[in-house]
C-alpha cells in the first residue's frame, strides 16, 4: 500500500457546455499539505467541489485510499474522510461550540435523548489536541473568527477526516492566529492527514506548503515541490506571463507643499481608536500597516462616518468638517471601498448597473426621477474604464468572479470623482491579474492628484504602491515611515510587530 | 477569457429560468381566470358585471398592496395595515358628520400617517423589529377604532364622499377602479422610475451596503411605513365609501391578504426585489378565486381551504433556488 490518500485522474467538467476543467490530475500523499493555486476562475474550486462530492466529473477517475470511488453526494465523501474547511465559515453561532461539532451528529445517551455531557468532554478532548483551551459551553457569537474556524477544524477530526480541505483559512486571522493555525496544520499533516491549501498568497504557500498544484483556465500546469520553485516560477505559473515589475516599486514624486487634502488629529473611537494624527497630501498614496484590530480599519470606518467619533477633528483641504454618516463623508469627496465587498459594498442580487450607480442615484436624477439613459452611459463608462469582465451591465453582479467584483466596487466609488479614496484590502480574495490591475489603478489615481489611503495586510503590495506607510499598534499611529527610509519586507513586518523602530530606520 | 464565459453560460440558464419564474404570477392568473371561465361559464363567471365586480371588491386589498411592496421590498413588514384601514374608516366617517367633507378626508389620510410615521420611528429609531411593531399597533389602531366608535357602526351620510370613495364612477369606470389604477402608477413609477425607489431595494437587498453608499437607509424604511400607512387609511377611506360607513371591523385580516398578494406577485420577503404590477395581479387573483369558489357554490369553510392551498402552491412554483 503507497502513501496517496487521494488519486484524481484526467478530471473533466463542463457546465452548460462551457469547459471549466480539462484533464486535471491531482495527487495527494497522506500526511502532505498540498497547496492549490491559481486565478480565480482557474477550476480550482470545481475541482474541490467534485472531491467533495457536490459535482460528479464528466470524465476522469477518483481513487480514495487505492479504490475507485463513485462520490454521488457530500455525505458520500465525507464518509470516505474528505472534509471542507469553508471560507466562510458553516458554523452556527447561536449555538455552543460542543454544539457546532456534533451538529446533527448529535451523541445520543439513555432513551435517545441528546448527551451534552458526552459531546462537551469529545469537544474538550478535540480542542486539547489542538493545544488550544476553550469552554464547549461557550456560544460561538461570543468567540473570535479563528474559535470558528477551529470548531470546523474540530468537527472535521471528529468525523476522522483524512483529507482536509481548507479554503484561504487565514483570510479572517490576524498574524498571530495565522502562526497557530500553521502549527496546527503541520501537526495535523503529521497524523497522516492530507490538506488541501487553497491560497492566493505566496508567502503562505511557501510557508506551511509541500507540493504546490497549480491550475489555469481549468487546465493543469503544474505540480511541484515547494522547495524547487521560487516565488517568481509560480506566479509565472499562475499568471501565464511575466509580470516582474508590476508589484516593484517605482519612486514617485509628491509635492509636499501643496494643499493639504486631509487633517486627522486626535481621532479617538472607544475602544479600539486613541488618539490617530495624520495628514494627507494631494496625489499621495498612504499606507496603513498594522495587526488586525489595530485601529486600521478602524481609522477608515471613522473617516466614512460608519462608527462614531468621540473626539479628534477632521479637516478636509483646510476646513474643517463634521462627518457622522456616510452622506457626510460623500459630501466631503471621501469614498471608501469597504474590507468586506460581498457585505458591505454590494447589492449581490442586483444588476452590476444598479450597484454602480447606487452612490449616484442622486446625480443622474432631476427631483428624484431617475435619467435611465443617463445612468445607462455612466454604468458602461465605469465598466470599460475599469476592464470589469462582464456580458452585459444588466446580469446580477453576484454571478461574476471576485476579481471583477472588486473592480465593480472599486468602479462605483470612481464613479463619484472623490478627492479622497479610502481603500481597506481591495485586493483581498482576488487573483494576481486583477491584483496587478488594482495596483496599477492606484496609481493612476494618485497621478491624477487624488489622494489615496491603502490599508493591506499584503506588505509587499503596501511596498509597491505607497509613498508612506503609517504603521498602527493598539489603537495609535506607533511610526510614520516614508516608503524611501524602509529597507525591505522584513523591515516592515518588524515595524508592524512592534520591534522595527531602529531597523527600520537604520 | 474563460472566466467571463463561464459566467455567461450559467448566467444564461439562470436568467430563463429567472423568467419563467417572474412570469409565473400572470401564467397562474391566466390559468385560474381560463380554468373558472370553462368550469363556470353557466354561472354568470363572464358576465362582465361579474368581472368589474371582482376588481371592486379587490380594490382595497390592491391598494394596500401597492403600500406594502414598498415594505416588503425593503424587507420589513407592516402586519398593522388592516386595522388602520378600519381606524380610518372610524376617523374618516366621524369627522364627516362633525367638520364635513373635507375635514373628512384629511382625518382619514392623517390617520394612516401618523400610524405609519409612529410605526416608523419605533422601527428606526427605538430599533425594533417592524414584525413586532407592527403586531401590536394591530391591537392599538383595532382597539382605538372599536373603542372611539363604542363598537358602533358610524354611518357617513355625504353623498359626494360616497361617490368619490365607493359606489360612483369616472365615466364608465367604477371609482374604486380609478382609485387602484391611480395607487398602482403611482406605486409603478416611483419603484421603478425614481431614486427613492432604487434606494428602497438597495436597503432591502443588502442594508449595510446600502449604507456604505451614502442612503440613509432609516429614512428610506421610516419613509415606506409612514407610507404604507397612508395607503392603508386610503384603503380604510374606500372600504367606508362603499358601505356608506365605518366601521372598526373594516378591513380585519386584510394583512394577510395583502402580504400574500405582494409575495405572489413576486416580491421578494428578504426584501431587494418587488414589483407593484405583480402585487396587483396577485391581488386580483386571490379575488378572482374567492368569486370562483363563491360561483361554484362552496362553503366559506371550503373557500379557505382551496385559497390557502392556491396561495402556496403559486409561491411554491415562484420560488428562487
Amino acid at each position: 500500500m503507497d502513501d496517496i490518500a487521494v488519486r484524481m485522474t484526467g478530471i473533466s467538467k463542463s457546465f452548460n457546455g462551457v469547459r471549466v476543467l480539462e484533464g486535471v490530475d491531482l495527487e495527494l500523499r497522506r500526511g502532505e499539505v498540498h497547496a492549490l493555486a491559481g486565478g480565480n476562475g482557474a477550476g480550482k474550486s470545481t475541482l474541490m467541489k467534485i472531491l467533495r462530492g457536490v459535482h460528479q466529473p464528466d470524465e476522469g477517475t477518483i481513487e480514495i485510499d487505492g479504490q475507485a470511488a463513485h462520490l454521488t453526494s457530500v455525505q458520500d465523501a465525507m464518509g470516505r474522510g474528505i472534509a471542507m474547511i469553508f471560507q466562510e465559515f458553516s458554523v452556527v453561532p447561536t449555538l455552543s461550540v460542543a454544539q457546532n461539532v456534533f451538529l446533527a451528529r448529535e451523541r445520543r445517551g439513555a432513551l435517545g435523548l441528546l448527551d451534552d455531557n458526552a459531546s462537551v468532554e469529545r469537544t474538550r478532548a478535540l480542542f486539547g489536541e489542538m493545544g488550544v483551551t476553550v469552554d464547549p459551553h461557550r456560544r460561538l457569537e461570543d468567540l473570535s473568527t479563528a474559535f470558528w474556524q477551529l470548531t470546523e477544524i474540530a468537527k472535521a477530526r471528529s468525523q476522522d477526516a483524512r483529507v482536509l480541505i481548507m479554503d484561504e483559512p487565514t483570510a479572517s486571522l490576524a498574524k498571530d492566529e495565522t502562526d497557530h493555525l500553521f502549527e496546527l496544520i503541520r501537526s495535523l499533516a503529521g497524523q497522516g492527514i492530507a490538506i488541501v491549501y487553497i491560497s492566493h498568497r505566496m508567502e503562505e504557500i511557501f510557508g506551511v506548503a509541500d507540493r504546490v498544484t497549480v491550475l489555469r483556465d481549468g487546465r493543469l500546469v503544474a505540480t511541484t515541490a515547494v522547495g524547487d520553485l521560487s516565488a517568481e516560477e509560480l506566479v509565472e505559473q499562475i499568471v501565464g506571463r511575466r509580470m516582474e515589475n508590476a508589484l516593484a516599486w517605482t519612486p514617485r514624486e509628491v509635492k509636499r507643499d501643496e494643499v493639504l487634502l486631509l487633517e486627522v488629529r486626535d481621532l479617538t473611537v472607544k475602544p479600539r481608536l486613541h488618539g490617530v494624527s495624520f495628514d494627507l497630501h494631494r496625489g499621495e498614496i498612504l499606507g496603513f500597516a498594522g495587526l488586525m484590530g489595530s485601529g486600521r480599519t478602524e481609522t477608515v470606518r471613522a473617516l466614512f462616518g460608519i462608527d462614531p467619533v468621540q473626539a479628534g477633528t477632521i479637516k478636509v483641504r483646510g476646513r474643517e468638517v463634521s462627518i457622522h454618516n456616510s452622506r457626510d463623508a460623500i459630501a466631503a469627496s471621501i469614498s471608501l471601498v469597504p474590507e468586506d465587498r460581498r457585505l458591505q459594498g454590494l447589492v449581490l442580487e442586483h444588476s452590476v448597473r444598479n450597484n454602480l450607480l447606487l452612490p449616484l442615484l442622486d446625480r443622474f436624477s432631476r427631483a428624484g426621477w431617475l435619467d435611465d439613459r443617463k445612468g445607462d452611459r455612466i454604468a458602461a463608462k465605469l465598466v470599460s474604464d475599469l476592464d470589469v469582465k462582464v456580458a452585459s451591465v444588466d446580469r446580477p453582479v453576484q454571478l461574476l468572479s471576485g476579481g471583477n467584483q472588486q473592480k465593480v466596487v472599486l468602479a462605483k466609488w470612481l464613479g463619484t470623482e472623490p478627492d479622497m479614496i479610502l481603500m481597506d484590502e481591495p485586493t483581498a480574495g482576488v487573483d494576481i491579474g486583477t491584483k496587478v490591475e488594482i495596483v496599477g489603478m492606484i496609481r493612476a489615481l494618485a497621478d491624477a492628484g487624488k489622494g489615496v489611503i491603502l490599508i493591506s495586510s499584503e506588505f509587499p503590495e503596501l511596498l509597491a504602491v505607497c509613498d508612506r506607510i503609517l504603521v498602527f499598534r493598539d489603537g495609535t499611529i506607533d511610526q510614520s515611515l516614508l516608503r524611501n527610509d524602509i529597507a525591505d519586507e522584513d523591515a516592515l513586518h518588524l515595524a508592524v510587530q512592534g520591534f522595527g523602530r531602529t531597523a527600520a530606520h537604520a | 477569457m474563460p472566466d467571463a464565459d463561464r459566467s455567461q453560460g450559467g448566467a444564461l440558464a439562470a436568467i430563463r429560468g429567472l423568467e419563467w419564474r417572474n412570469y409565473i404570477i400572470y401564467i397562474g392568473f391566466a390559468a385560474t381566470f381560463l380554468f373558472f371561465a370553462v368550469t363556470l361559464r353557466d354561472s354568470g363567471f363572464l358576465n362582465p358585471s361579474n368581472l368589474v365586480n371582482i376588481v371592486n371588491q379587490t380594490a382595497t386589498i390592491s391598494v394596500i398592496a401597492v403600500g406594502m411592496t414598498f415594505v416588503i421590498a425593503s424587507a420589513e413588514i407592516d402586519l398593522s395595515v388592516g386595522a388602520v384601514a378600519g381606524l380610518a374608516s372610524v376617523t374618516t366617517a366621524m369627522a364627516i358628520s362633525h367638520f364635513g367633507l373635507i375635514p373628512g378626508i384629511v382625518t382619514g389620510l392623517a390617520t394612516g400617517a401618523a400610524v405609519g410615521a409612529l410605526n416608523g420611528v419605533l422601527v428606526t429609531v427605538v430599533r425594533i423589529p417592524s414584525f413586532l411593531v407592527t403586531l401590536g399597533m394591530l391591537g392599538i389602531a383595532h382597539g382605538t377604532a372599536q373603542w372611539i366608535t363604542k363598537s358602533a357602526p358610524q354611518p357617513i351620510l355625504d353623498d359626494t364622499y360616497n361617490k368619490i370613495f365607493g359606489s360612483g364612477s369616472l365615466g364608465p369606470i367604477p371609482s374604486l377602479i380609478v382609485w387602484t389604477f391611480v395607487l398602482v402608477s403611482i406605486g409603478v413609477v416611483v419603484l421603478n422610475k425614481t431614486s427613492f425607489g432604487r434606494k428602497v431595494l438597495a436597503t432591502g437587498g443588502n442594508r449595510v451596503a446600502a449604507e456604505f453608499s451614502g442612503i440613509s437607509t432609516k429614512k428610506i424604511k421610516f419613509a415606506v411605513l409612514l407610507a404604507c400607512g397612508v395607503t392603508a387609511a386610503l384603503a380604510g377611506m374606500l372600504y367606508a365609501g362603499r358601505l356608506s360607513s365605518g366601521r372598526y371591523q373594516w378591513g380585519t385580516g386584510d394583512e394577510l391578504s395583502a402580504i400574500a398578494a405582494v409575495i405572489l406577485g413576486g416580491t421578494s420577503l428578504a426584501g431587494g426585489r418587488g414589483s407593484v404590477i405583480g402585487a396587483l395581479v396577485g391581488s386580483l387573483m386571490i379575488g378572482l378565486i374567492n368569486n370562483g369558489l363563491i360561483l361554484a357554490g362552496l362553503e366559506a369553510s371550503q373557500q379557505e381551504v382551496i385559497r390557502g392551498v392556491i396561495i402556496i402552491a403559486a409561491v411554491a412554483l415562484g420560488r428562487r433556488k
